[in-house]
């Protein structure tokens, strides 16, 4: 039995929060030079440069990149030999998210009820999902999720004849009904399986993956860069103006599911692609 | 940067109709920030004939809800949000005389009909760039509803803040224009099934 304090806990995560929202990752801001090099359309490359020069100013101020600092989406996984003293889970995480929105100067952007509507305040609660594993560490990674790209995202339950083309045209729908809404380019999370539910959380794990690295399944990896091409023939492009740089990576994540069903759904990611990870 | 328009608040008519579709432009001056909430409240007086907090006509509405400001900064990272949340509050600002709004993404054809009418338009910011254009912000001070917290109407001063125009009054429609220049579309299966047809000799 390993031991980890709810106030370290706490603490890890205030850090994810602020450095999520102001750090870039490094395979998003290679995919974003690289996207600038090869886009045709020369807006849509001022565009790029101007999204790598805001995640320069970002990281070196230590400001947002963006204004939407999101909601708090938390992966826990807990190893089974951890014993957590000193408070709940839940409460630590939320104790740290409240910090790091506030002491990280981020934006308070939670309502306490989605029909009353009224700002709780401090960007709690986050969403959180928590894993028992093997082991003795705990791995926090937090996903500040904006509502920009969220609101374009989408499931349905397929019949299983509609198969993989069924599953391309719904993604590819998907993608051109967000056109320039959720701040392109996108990344496109896209899971398969499951349930309704179990799809929709495999879609935001897919969020997790390096830009460029492929689901090992040699026929998911294939999904993917044939997802990618379409939708980067669809001409969105870089804020919606125009262009070949319309998604970054299509990430397709899979689950056994029922011999009746067939969900997918589709999580949107934006640009910024917020993630940070630390383990405890 | 090249071809671009510098351009000053508030906007005349005139301002307005020689502008078009891609036109990049520096804007300075005034203008006032309003999300959701604000529209609603300002919605409603219009709609009960009563007076708005600020005088909007002329004026330039910048759709953004910026984080809080770090110590001895003008404001914190301000870029623009989803416009299409206030498709249903603008046309009536648009014709009590609303001349601009800064955001991203579609708008209504009902907006872009009351554009035209009543001679106004839509730039886009881009969507994402918060640390960037808030370098541009050199004041920002609450105008209305300060219990809206990010929420409120704030004043703001901003010095060439890049904008371009995504909708004018004669039509044309920057997204709409992107897409159809850079969309490539592939052979579907089902041509290529027909060309195998062909192939049997049937």
């Amino acid at each position: 039995m390993r031991e980890i304090k709810a106030s370290d806990i706490s603490a890890a995560v205030a850090e994810l929060c602020v450095s999520a929202n102001c750090e870039l990752c490094d395979d998003v801001y290679q995919a974003l030079k690289d996207g600038a090099a090869r886009e045709e359309s020369p807006l849509g490359k001022d565009v790029l440069c101007q999204l790598v020069e805001n995640a320069d100013i970002a990281r070196s101020e230590q400001v947002p990149m963006c204004q939407d600092t999101g909601i708090a989406v938390v992966f826990a996984e807990l190893g089974q030999d951890v014993h957590i003293t000193g408070g709940l889970l839940a409460d630590a995480i939320n104790a740290g998210v409240a910090k790091g929105y506030s002491e990280g100067y981020l934006r308070k952007s939670v309502v306490a009820h989605p029909l009353e509507r009224e700002n709780t305040g401090d960007n709690t609660p986050a969403a959180i999902y928590t894993e028992v594993v093997p082991g003795d560490r705990l791995k926090i990674t937090v996903l500040p999720k904006g509502a920009g790209s969220e609101n374009m995202s989408a499931a349905t339950m397929l019949k299983p004849s509609d198969g993989a083309e069924g599953v391309k045209k719904f993604v590819i729908e998907i993608v051109k009904a967000a056109g320039p809404n959720p701040c392109p380019p996108i990344i496109v999370g896209v899971g398969i399986g499951g349930t309704m539910d179990k799809a929709a959380i495999l879609a935001k794990k897919a969020l997790l993956r390096r830009v460029g690295e492929h689901n090992p399944n040699p026929s998911d990896a294939e999904l993917e860069r044939e997802l990618l091409r379409l939708a980067n023939s669809t001409g969105i492009g870089p804020a919606g103006l125009g262009g070949r740089v319309t998604a970054l990576a299509v990430n397709v994540e899979t689950f056994p599911c029922h011999i009746a069903s067939l969900p997918v759904a589709v999580n949107i990611q934006c640009h910024a692609a917020r993630h940070k990870e630390a383990e405890l | 940067m090249p071809g671009t328009i510098k351009l000053q608040t508030p906007l005349t008519d005139s301002d307005v109709e020689k502008l078009h579709a891609g036109d990049r432009i520096l804007l300075s001056g005034v203008v006032y920030t309003a999300r959701d909430a604000a529209h609603r409240r300002l919605h409603e007086l219009l709609q009960a004939g009563k007076p708005l907090p600020i005088d909007l006509r002329g004026q330039v509405i910048y759709y953004t809800g910026p984080t809080p400001a770090k110590p001895g900064r003008v404001i914190g990272s301000a870029g623009p949000t989803t416009s299409g949340r206030m498709d249903a509050y603008t046309p009536a600002l648009i014709a009590h005389g609303l001349k601009g709004m800064i955001g991203k993404g579609r708008r209504s054809q009902d907006i872009l009909d009351t554009m035209k009418r009543y001679k106004a338009v839509y730039f886009g910011a881009t969507g994402g760039a918060g640390a960037l254009l808030a370098r541009h912000i050199k004041k920002a001070e609450i105008a209305a509803y300060e219990d809206l917290g990010p929420e409120a109407i704030y004043r703001l001063e901003i010095e060439d803040f890049p904008v371009i125009v995504i909708n004018d009054v004669h039509g044309g429609d920057l997204y709409a224009e992107g897409v159809r220049a850079y969309s490539i579309s592939y052979p579907t299966r089902k041509k290529q099934r027909r060309v195998s047809d062909l192939k049997l000799g049937t």
